[in-house]
Formats: structure tokens, sequence, C-alpha cells
């Protein structure tokens, strides 16, 4: 990882820490309704992430805003589509943390399990159709390669031999069920093998580890135009979201063995410290400043107003149809909104 | 009935006159819907052997909204089973175990996710007796949470009434209340066919006055057969799970004004009650269906085509109402979600609109 990047996906890895922290407050007090962290795995999610080009196409799952914020995703655009307002670039239609961006390449998460591996694999093929100097990128939990849709999506890609790295986070849970009742075989990297495909086991908090292995996956990748499965490692030290109470079935010393003691987040700021990258001071004004970014960005959301009833009808077909302008209508009148 | 006999032991051992008047009025309980439910699956899990639940979390979590706590420790592993994540997987799993013979209660988290195993709902579980020309039953129950909650956005708030509804071999049950829940969930199990199960999240949580008679172990609902909440003589509304609680709270506001509303609990989809609702519509007049799905080839469809078919055409003074939710994936932001589902006021305005009073505008919930 070269030496510039590495200060920038600490620094990425921080805020994404950071601003899980106050988003996840910001759902106790009730300002936002719901969130999802993914702490413990910001060197997954970012390292990875910063090893891919900007133009790979992304499909993720919902435990990602890492990678959302490296590619370029804004504090603002987080803050209004989790307070769901008139400037979310997803119009209010999504549940918080169902970004999505075109530019940065990234697809828009959607909650039902494993159903974007498949779409990677049909966006890879067109991408070695049309031999497009790029991948597609698809992250998912290790609980999410139970469904039936990896499974397909593995064997195609196999079989089409198409340019896609399946980045698997292997965190330990899913909701509550832990990985000896997820599967028995050996955790996900077993199953590459099984349709043919190359499959490697990264240690995801690492950061420089998985930077070197997603980097030399996706080169791979390009270069035969065939997929790669990678198995980052890693842990998830929070809940699985708002709605979960982790306690209620994970040991506490677990937590603190695994989850604190193994943090990603730690051990690359004791190498950036010890490679002189970094300091602590830097470190404490660097949170402090995202930190007041974070809070700034959320209560210049919550101050917003909420998404026109005008762009409730639009984008359920690619124009508009005459009953739902109708309807639009109708709803604005009941509402006492007549002239428009 | 048993109950009755102990209360009534009760009152005279205690020698108290005042106590023993009670027994002329009904003894009622209180309880949420989610303990109708639980109370239900722990009744069946007791009476036969051959009944478990499988689904994701229902076992040391206890369920994703709590409908199996306690069940796991009474029934242990066998009977309470947690599966990895694949609807397609467990729903398939289910359905192998009804074939050969258990009594499956497959719970999806929320019957979004029930999608992914779709295949294995209608292809084996609803098909697979008549296409064995009866050799082999499927007495599986699929329930979960089915249409709209509150802030989760188009992929969770999905009402799936209307396509269960249409598959033939399968039962289509939509309870509303904790005497549904309880009644219809243990007649559900009880029965050999495979029944879709759609429970109503917000109603978990709300607490329901029930008699006695509910409580009982052996008590249960008729499967295809729809209840009259509140009687009236000027419009039938009829409504299914949560929309019943809308409609209600109209028929209060409509009887202020003088109209006096008929409200209708399907209580179940498939085998639907068309006489309840003919007989009712014979002696409004006017008939108002209420859901929270979409209008096209909704369940409001289905009844509006029954009655155009049907002598009870004949005894319809205005055209059906039909009040459904909005035609479109449903926003999640506050203020377009609560315009994308039909709240009272809906009711309210569709129930006038079959009475003739309608406004300048078409009416906003309907097409």
């Amino acid at each position: 990882m070269p030496t510039e990047t590495r200060k920038e996906v600490y620094k990425t890895m921080v805020r994404t820490s950071v601003m899980d922290d106050i988003f996840y407050l910001a759902q106790r007090q009730g300002r936002i309704s719901f969130y999802m962290t993914c702490s413990g795995e910001e060197a997954s999610v970012v390292a990875s992430a910063a090893a891919l080009n900007q133009s790979d196409e992304v499909f993720a799952q919902y435990r990602e805003q890492g990678l959302f914020l490296w590619r370029g995703f804004g504090l603002d655009e987080v803050a209004n589509q989790c307070c769901s307002t008139t400037k979310d670039p997803g119009k209010g239609r999504q549940m918080p943390v169902h970004y999505g961006s075109k530019e940065l390449h990234v697809h828009t998460i959607s909650s039902p399990l494993g159903t974007q591996l498949p779409h990677a694999v049909g966006a890879a093929y067109h991408m070695k159709l049309k031999e497009e100097k790029r991948i597609a990128a698809c992250y998912f939990g290790e609980g999410a390669s139970s469904e039936g849709d990896f499974h397909a999506a593995l064997n195609f890609a196999s079989t089409l031999q198409c340019p896609v790295l399946f980045l698997c986070r292997n965190n330990g849970y899913a909701i509550s069920t832990p990985t000896e009742e997820q599967y028995h075989g050996d955790g996900v990297l077993s199953r590459g093998q099984g349709y043919g495909i190359d499959a490697l086991r990264v240690d995801g908090n690492d950061a420089i580890a998985v930077y070197a292995a997603v980097s030399d996956a996706r080169s791979k990748c390009l270069s035969t135009q065939s997929p790669v499965l990678l198995e980052l490692v890693t842990y998830r030290s929070g809940h699985h979201s708002t709605s979960d109470d982790s306690t209620r079935y994970r040991d506490p010393d677990e937590l603190q063995s695994v989850g604190h003691q193994l943090s990603a987040i730690d051990r690359f700021r004791a190498y950036l410290y010890d490679r002189k990258l970094w300091t602590d001071q830097e470190d404490r004004e660097f949170r402090d400043h995202v930190r007041a970014e974070c809070l700034h960005a959320l209560e210049a959301a919550e101050r917003e107003r909420k998404p026109p009833v005008t762009g409730m009808m639009s984008d359920v077909y690619e124009t508009v149809p005459k009953h739902l302008h109708e309807q639009q209508y109708a709803a604005l009148h009941q509402m006492g909104v007549d002239d428009l | 009935m048993q109950r009755g006999g102990k209360f009534l032991e009760g009152a005279l051992r205690r020698g108290s006159l005042a106590r023993s008047t009670g027994i002329a009025r009904r003894a009622m309980a209180s309880m949420t819907g989610r303990d109708a439910l639980n109370s239900a699956l722990d009744e069946e899990l007791a009476r036969d052997s051959r009944v478990f639940v499988l689904g994701e979390e229902v076992a040391s979590y206890e369920g994703a909204y709590k409908v199996t706590k306690g069940l796991l420790k009474k029934y242990g592993e066998d009977r309470v089973v947690d599966t990895p994540i694949t609807e397609a997987g467990f729903s398939g799993l289910a359905t192998g175990a009804a074939f050969y013979g258990l009594k499956p209660v497959c719970e999806f988290m929320t019957f979004n996710f029930a999608m992914q195993g779709i295949d294995q709902i209608v292809n084996s579980a609803a098909k697979t007796l008549y296409m064995s020309s009866g050799d082999i039953k499927c007495p599986v129950v699929f329930r979960g949470p089915n249409g709209a909650s509150a802030g989760v956005g188009a992929q969770h708030s999905q009402c799936f009434a209307a396509w269960y509804g249409s598959v033939p071999g399968l039962k289509v049950i939509t309870p509303y209340d904790a005497e549904d829940n309880r009644g219809l969930l243990k007649a559900a199990i009880r029965d050999n066919n495979p029944v879709i199960f759609l429970e109503n999240e917000i109603m978990y949580g709300k607490t329901f006055e029930v008699d006695d008679a509910v409580l009982d172990p052996e008590f249960t609902l008729p499967i295809g057969k729809a209840k009259i909440m509140r009687e009236g003589k000027d419009a039938t509304v009829v409504g299914y799970a949560r929309s019943v609680d809308s409609s209600l709270i109209a028929a209060e506001e409509l009887a202020k004004e003088g109209i006096s509303v008929e409200v209708i609990n399907l209580r179940t989809i498939r085998p639907m009650d068309y006489e309840t609702i003919f007989k009712s519509l014979k002696k409004t007049g006017r008939l108002i269906t209420v859901e929270e799905g979409w209008p096209q080839s909704g369940i409001g469809a289905e009844i509006g085509a029954a009655v155009l078919e049907s002598e009870a055409m004949f005894f319809l003074d205005a055209p059906l109402v039909r009040v459904t939710g909005a035609d479109l994936p449903t926003p999640y932001a506050k203020n377009l979600e609560d315009l994308a589902f039909p709240q009272a006021q809906d009711v309210v305005q569709g129930v006038k609109n079959a009475l003739g009073q309608t406004i300048a505008s078409a009416a906003a919930t309907t097409i």
C-alpha cells in the first residue's frame, strides 16, 4: 500500500467509525429511525475500497458505508439520507443506510440478502462482452452467503467466466446466528473451490493485508477475465442494527478479546505511529474535526424540509403514467394545495 | 366450560355474593396480538408432537419480533429450529418435512423475504397434493408479518394477500386482533393443507380485550368465515388485518354524523366468505373495500368482480369504492409513507363517496 494511501485509508476508517458512533446515538436519541454501524469492519471495507478503481462497479450489502465515504460520498449526503430530507439523493424513498450513487459507481443498497450477487455477475458479464477495463466488486456477509442467490452467482461467474470480485465479510454473526450455526464447511472460502473459483482467505482486520489481497485479486480478475473470491475474516463488534441488542447473545469476554484487542483501527494506528506517519495529537485533532463535521451535517439535515409530495409519484416508471398524475393531483388537493 | 367452572368455584368458596354476580357478566381478559400468537404456538406444540417451528432467529433470539418467546426453552432445539439465512432453503425444508408427515410452522421474518422462497411455497407446497393425485399432503403453515409496518421502506412493506390469495391449493388467512390470532393460528396448524398466515407487525404490540373462552386451549376459529365487527345499515366496509382497524375508527367517526357503517373483518382471504359480504351488501346497498395492498388485481378487485358476477350486483346503489394503498413502491419518508397507505380518513371519505357525497376532484383513494 503506497505511503500516501495508508494515511488516507486510516483517516477514512476513522471517519467511518466516528460517523457510525454519532448516527447510532442519533437513533438512540430518536433523531433518526434506524441505523447500522460497521464497527470492527473498517479495514475490510475501506482498505478493499482503496484497492479498487473508482470506476469498478460496486454491489454492496448494507455495512459498506466506509466504501461510500472512500469514494467521496459526503457526510451531508449521509445525514440527508438518514433524515430523509428534500436533499436526500434517494428522494426520501429508502430506510437509513440504503445509500446509492450512480457517479460513484455504487449500486443502491437493497434489503433482501444476497440478491446483489447475481446482479454483480450480470454487470461483470457485460463488462467482459464490451471489453471494459474494469470489474464488478460484490460485498456480502457470511450469513448472506447461505442464500440461494450466492450459489447461483458463483456458478454463473465461473461457467461464464466473468470479471467479478466477490468480497465476503465474514464477521462472525448474522444478527444472532454465529458462524458455527451458519455453515459447517470451511467458511465461505471452500465454496469457491467447489465452483472452480480461485479463493483466498484474508485477515480482514489487517488493512495492509486487505489492500494487498484485493489489489492482486483485482488484477487477476481483470487480466484473466474470471471471478475471484476473497473471504475477509473480521469481527462485528457492534450490534446488527439499532433494532438489535447483541448483549443478549454475545459473550462479553469474546467482545473484549476479539473485538477490542484485535481492533482494525487500533492495529493500523499503532502501525502508523511506529512508521512515524501519524501522531497521537494528529489523531485526536482529526477525530474532533470529524465529530464536528458529522454533528454539523446531522443538525443541518434535521433542519431541512421533508421530500416534496410532488416527487412521490415519479420513477415508478420511466415517465409518470396518467393515473399517477391524477392521484398526485388528488393527494395535493386533499392537502389543500391547488396551485401548481 | 372449565374456566367458567373454576371461576364459579372460586366465587362460591370465597362466599362472596358480590363476587358471584360476576358470573352473569362475560369474563374478559386482555392480551396483545403477539401474546395471542405465542400462546397459540405454545399450545399446539404441546398438543401435537409433529408440530415444530423453524425460521431465522426463532429459537435463541426468541424471534425477530419475539413471537416465539420462551418456546425454545420449553420445547428444545428439535422442536424450535434456527435456520441459516436462506428462505428458498428453509421454505423448501419445511415443505419437505410436511410431505413426510410433520407439521412445520415456518416463520418468515417478513413475507417480503418469502419472495426468495416463493417457488417452494407455490410450486411445491401449494400444488403437490393435486399433482400427486392426492398422495402427498403438505400440512405446513407459513407465517410472519405482512403489509405495512412503520418506516421500513418499499422492500419491507408489501402486502401479499392478493398474490397468495390467487393460488389454488393454499389457504390464506389474515388475522386482525388477538382473538383472530389465537383462533386462526391454531386452526391453521391443525389444518392439513398448506396455509399462508399473514400477520401484521403493528398489531403485535396492540392490546385487545378477549373473551375468556378465547383463552381455552381448544379454542379455534373456522377458516373461511368472516366476522361482522360492527353492525350497520348505510354502507358495508370490508377490510382485513390492519385495515379493520382504520375501518372501525372510520365507522366510529361516521356514526357521529349519523352514518351507520357495517364493518366486516374478512379473517380469511382464501377461501373468501363471499356470502357474508353479499348478505351485508343486500342490507346496505353500498360497498367499500379497504386494503393496504396495491389497487390493481387486489382484494378489492376480487370482491368487486365477485359482486358483479352474482345477483348481489342488483343490490348495489352506488359504484364499488376501493380504498387501497397508493400504486407505487412504499416510500420511506414519514410524510410520504402516510400518504401511501389508507388512513381512517380515507375510509371515511370512501364511505361518503359511496353515499354520493363526492368532492369536486376525483376521490383521492380510488382509481
